[in-house]
């Protein structure tokens, strides 16, 4: 246990100098130029008007769908990484298994595409 | 005292020299990265590129930096300060962090964890959240339009490369980027998984927004996207994730696909040649590639973009799924 853990250590360090290298940069940036704030300069840039109202406002529901299609279909590849692996070990029934978990999905697919949920315009 | 320095100490300086032996070099190459990418532009259409700072221009990224440096980080007053400055940070050490596992040649690998391709698919994926936290933090319209375009084509793309991947590991039967790589000795996965590797490379330009996919950016109608609000180092830190993200993604094409760090015929001129700089040379090219394939085409309208995604690649990298799986079956190659 403790080895495998120690195999992530480098990883950990890593992040570690990353982060840093990534903060000193901004901080670098802050220390060596002038900041002149204006409001003018700090508003949102809308090609020289005024904001109309606020960005967060409505957006198309399409965005949202595509966020859950997402969700489903990497679910699956997550399922099938350990399928993968294993699958000389696992024989045919395992095999079978998941093409028919795959079928169903099929299924699924044919019927968003259908429906038209991946229609855009 | 002796104990804790040999136990602890010594063992936490080598990974840190080790961290700052890739960590510098891939910061060099990302800097010419973008010298070479308008070199190859230019030269594509018959111009010159940068020429004038230092011997051929070769000084031009340097001077981009400084430049950058030197201007004021402009922080809009709408926008959430924590998550504006945080966006960017998350896109650079996204591109740098996952190098950690990236075998440059076999046993040089700074960690050698067994999911190591799935730790590359993961870091992958979250490079979503920095686009996302830049375009909502912004407040701003062109911003958070861009970073929506941009999130939904990321993760359009994602589940074709993760099926590519599947397609990958059932031919080598391990996690591990040293043994997939061991699994090309005789031959690189190219060949026999040559439509994947196809969709693999396409489903790479789109996951690194890069042009025919540079949506995001589309200056004539959002202004340049999610990072319209950033200015100084937090663009430049936008900029040197984006370019490490593509060396990165060309690395996992060469390891995937391209055999790593093997020679292309294991015969007497070839292996002579050390295996990191094949590795390298792998990586260059399918680097050019990504250049080559800006200078080429034009930009997708949306809806062709997300029909390629979700109606071309995705049952095409199921099906390839399928196939791959039942060949293997079929004839008892599955690897034990």
């Amino acid at each position: 246990m403790e080895a495998l853990l120690l195999e992530y250590l480098p990883i950990l360090i890593f992040l570690g100098i990353a982060t840093a290298l990534a903060l000193l940069i901004v901080a670098a940036a802050f220390i060596a130029a002038r900041q002149r704030p204006d409001s003018e300069k700090l508003s949102a840039y809308e090609c020289g008007f005024d904001a109309f109202d606020d960005a967060r406002g409505m957006f198309d529901v399409r965005f949202y769908l595509v966020a859950i299609l997402f969700i489903i279909f990497d679910l699956e590849v997550a399922f099938l990484f350990p399928w993968a692996v294993t699958l000389g070990e696992i024989g045919l029934v395992g095999f079978w298994s998941m093409i028919v978990f795959l079928a169903v999905l099929t299924v699924g697919f044919i019927y968003e595409w259908k429906k038209g949920a991946l229609e855009w315009e | 005292m002796a104990e804790l320095w040999t136990g602890y100490m010594l063992p936490t300086v080598i990974i840190v020299a080790q961290i700052i032996a890739i960590v510098v070099p891939l910061l060099f190459s990302v800097a010419y990265l973008t010298y070479a990418e308008r070199k190859v532009l230019a030269g594509m259409q018959l111009r010159k590129g940068p020429n004038v700072v230092g011997p051929f221009g070769l000084l031009q990224p340097m001077a981009d930096g400084i430049k950058l440096l030197f201007k004021e980080t402009v922080i809009p007053s709408g926008a959430n300060k924590v998550v504006f400055i945080a966006a960017p940070v998350v896109t650079f050490l996204l591109g740098l962090i996952g190098w950690a596992v990236i075998p440059f040649d076999d046993g040089m690998v700074l960690a050698d964890i067994n999911v190591g391709i799935l730790y590359l698919f993961a870091v992958s994926s979250l490079g979503v959240y920095g686009v996302i936290m830049a375009g909502w933090a912004s407040n701003s319209k062109y911003a958070f339009l861009g970073a929506l375009r941009s999130a939904a084509q990321m993760v359009s793309y994602e589940i074709s490369i993760g099926f590519v991947i599947v397609t990958v590991l059932l031919c080598v039967g391990s996690l591990n980027l040293t043994e997939i790589v061991r699994a090309q000795k005789d031959l690189w996965f190219a060949v026999p998984l040559l439509p994947m590797f196809v969709v693999f490379f396409v489903s790479g330009l789109a996951e690194t927004n890069r042009t025919p996919f540079d949506l995001p950016e589309a200056e004539a109608e959002l202004v340049a996207g999610f990072n319209v609000e950033y200015s100084s180092m937090p663009f430049a830190l936008f900029y040197l994730g984006e370019y490490a993200n593509m060396i990165l993604m060309s690395a996992m094409t060469t390891i995937l696909f391209l055999g790593g760090w093997l020679p292309p015929i294991d015969v007497a001129p070839f292996n002579w040649i050390p295996g990191p700089i094949w590795f390298a040379a792998k990586i260059a090219m399918v680097l050019f590639v990504f250049l080559w394939v800006r200078a080429t085409f034009p930009r997708y309208r949306y809806d062709q973009l997300m029909r390629l995604g979700w109606k071309v690649f995705l049952p095409l990298s199921l099906f390839w799924v399928f196939l791959t799986a039942g060949v293997l079956v079929a004839t008892g190659w599955v690897p034990k």
